[in-house]
């Protein structure tokens, strides 16, 4: 297969794969009863009328790990390039991906030692 | 356009159907072919997952519909299918309907690289490492919008704590499948087991392996890192408001994950379909790669069945403070190793071809490097062990202190 014919196999199956699991869910449309009523609607909580608005701000720790996963995750998409030509990479090249990999290192702990990895 | 169109597509052409039509309906066989494999084991994986649970809990578990309860998953379905969908009146419903679709569908995606045997696969896409990557991270994209649209503090608060545990471990994980990249110098799985020939990465790099274990059995959420259903803090956690059908579909999701991920990491560390005669027939190596595969995956249920579940700190700290340096650590020193053995000419430097006798001294030194990592490992964790242990009686200590004042 052609590059082309690759990337239209992954474009159908994209298109189709959320399609498998919706077709269960149609077909329990048909079937299933509908008896809605407020009661039955109203969020599940605690039995009583939810207090207050859910969509809020939420704790700033989830937003610090967020910041440090998306360091990590460009950095480790610039790493596979040099992972599949490795074995035929000249020594300045090896090196290049390891001053890399400790730059990388440095920020790890950097935030280590800023206490930023620790969940409170 | 010759090129492009080959098999059922040129079958169609010369049947008199418009090519552009032809080429769009032999993919679309093929798509369908490549996803009935998941599709088929997700409802028997159902079975298996219950059934093992059940024994590891010393109980018989399924045992009433059809032989040795084979059937219940289907009974369950026709269940599911016929429970009332209760859509809560305050959740954003585009998202809330749309979230366990993605969910199912970005495991259902992974399965398009996944070669089955040398000559049976979807696409064998030549960034197929990075792809798994990209569409494994739907999932927690799923997690966090069912989360977010049910429009429940419990759901929101369990999709967070979700979310930052499936962004942290996706670090280590993605680390460790740099090693089979980086060793077979290609990333297309179909390369990736033919490097394979000579020795299985597993011997080259076990940490890479365990590593990338720890960190799959966190990305699809069970235990020990199950807080995705900490029924005792969040209720349920993020599906708190799906009922029916939506609710089986983020289960099957879960479940073929799990699986998806034993087959994966056969085919990265495991050499994929390499067995006594798996060259005879596809069906052997077919075999061969669904026999490691399930073994993984049973490994996997046996852990979920056997640990408690971690404490949320517990887990970020392993995974930011132990893991993402161990698996970094890992990468620099299997390469530096492995660039210094190619230097000097004991390592072949592509191990596509590579046999057995050629391989023996590149796994040696790396499984020796490898060795001394784990004991120093195993020497650290003793060593934090011990110094919990002593905090915790001195804890104590003070508190029966306190207790007797």
């Amino acid at each position: 297969m052609n590059v082309l014919n690759e990337w239209a196999f992954i474009g159908i199956f994209a298109v189709m794969a959320p399609v498998f699991p919706a077709l269960p869910i149609v077909i329990a449309w048909l079937f299933r009863p509908r008896k809605p009523n407020a009661l039955k609607s109203s969020t599940y909580e605690c039995g009583v009328e939810t207090i207050g608005d859910t969509w809020v701000q939420f704790r700033v720790q989830y937003y610090i790990y967020g910041l440090i996963f998306l360091v990590f995750d460009v950095e480790m998409v610039f790493l596979f390039p040099w992972a599949v030509a490795y074995n035929e990479m000249s020594l300045f090249g090896f090196v290049a991906g390891f001053l890399f990999i400790f730059l990388l290192t440095d920020a790890l702990f950097y935030a280590w030692k800023k206490n930023a990895l620790d969940w409170k | 356009m010759d090129e492009l169109c080959t098999g059922l597509c040129s079958v169609l052409v010369e049947a008199g159907a418009d090519a552009g039509l032809a080429q769009f309906l032999s993919l679309l066989v093929g798509v369908l072919l490549v996803s009935g494999v998941p599709l088929i084991t997700v409802i028997l994986l159902i079975w298996i997952e219950r059934k093992v649970a059940a024994r590891i809990q010393d109980r018989i578990g399924p045992n009433r519909v059809g032989p040795v309860g084979l059937l219940q998953t289907i009974a369950d379905m026709i269940k599911l299918l016929s429970k009332e969908d209760i859509t809560p009146a305050a959740a954003d419903r585009v998202l809330y309907n749309a979230a366990p679709l993605v969910s199912f569908a970005s495991v259902v995606l992974i399965w398009a690289v996944i070669p089955f045997t040398p000559f049976h696969y979807g696409v064998d896409l030549e960034i197929g490492a990075l792809y798994f990557v990209a569409i494994a991270s739907f999932g927690a994209l799923a997690i966090m919008v069912a989360g977010w649209a049910s429009n429940n503090k419990y759901a929101l608060l369990g999709a967070f704590r979700v979310v930052s545990l499936l962004v942290s471990y996706e670090v280590p994980l993605v680390f460790a499948l740099l090693l089979p990249v980086l060793l077979a110098g290609s990333m297309s799985l179909l390369d990736i087991v033919n490097a394979q020939t000579g020795m299985w990465f597993v011997a080259l790099s076990p940490l890479a392996f365990v590593i990338f274990y720890i960190s799959s059995q966190a990305e699809t959420g069970r235990a020990p890192f199950d807080l995705i259903e900490a029924e005792s803090e969040l209720v349920a956690g993020f599906n708190i408001e799906y009922s029916g059908m939506k609710f089986g579909m983020f289960f099957a999701a879960e479940f073929l994950h799990v699986f998806t991920n034993g087959i994966l990491m056969a085919l990265l560390f495991f050499g994929g379909w390499m067995g006594p005669l798996y060259y005879e027939s596809p069906l052997i190596a077919f075999a061969w790669l669904g026999a490691k595969g399930g073994l993984i995956y049973f490994t996997t249920l046996w852990l979920r069945n056997t640990v408690p579940r971690l404490r949320i700190d517990q887990i970020m700290a392993f995974n930011w403070k132990f893991l993402v340096p161990l698996s970094i650590a890992n990468v620099i020193l299997i390469s530096l190793a492995l660039k210094i053995m190619q230097e000097l000419g004991w390592a072949p430097r592509d191990l596509m071809g590579a046999s057995f006798g050629q391989m023996l001294p590149t796994t040696f030194i790396l499984l020796v490097i490898n060795g001394f990592m784990i004991l120093y490992l195993l020497g650290m964790m003793r060593k934090r062990g011990r110094e919990a242990r002593r905090e915790s009686q001195i804890a104590q200590a003070s508190l029966a202190q306190a207790a007797a004042d």
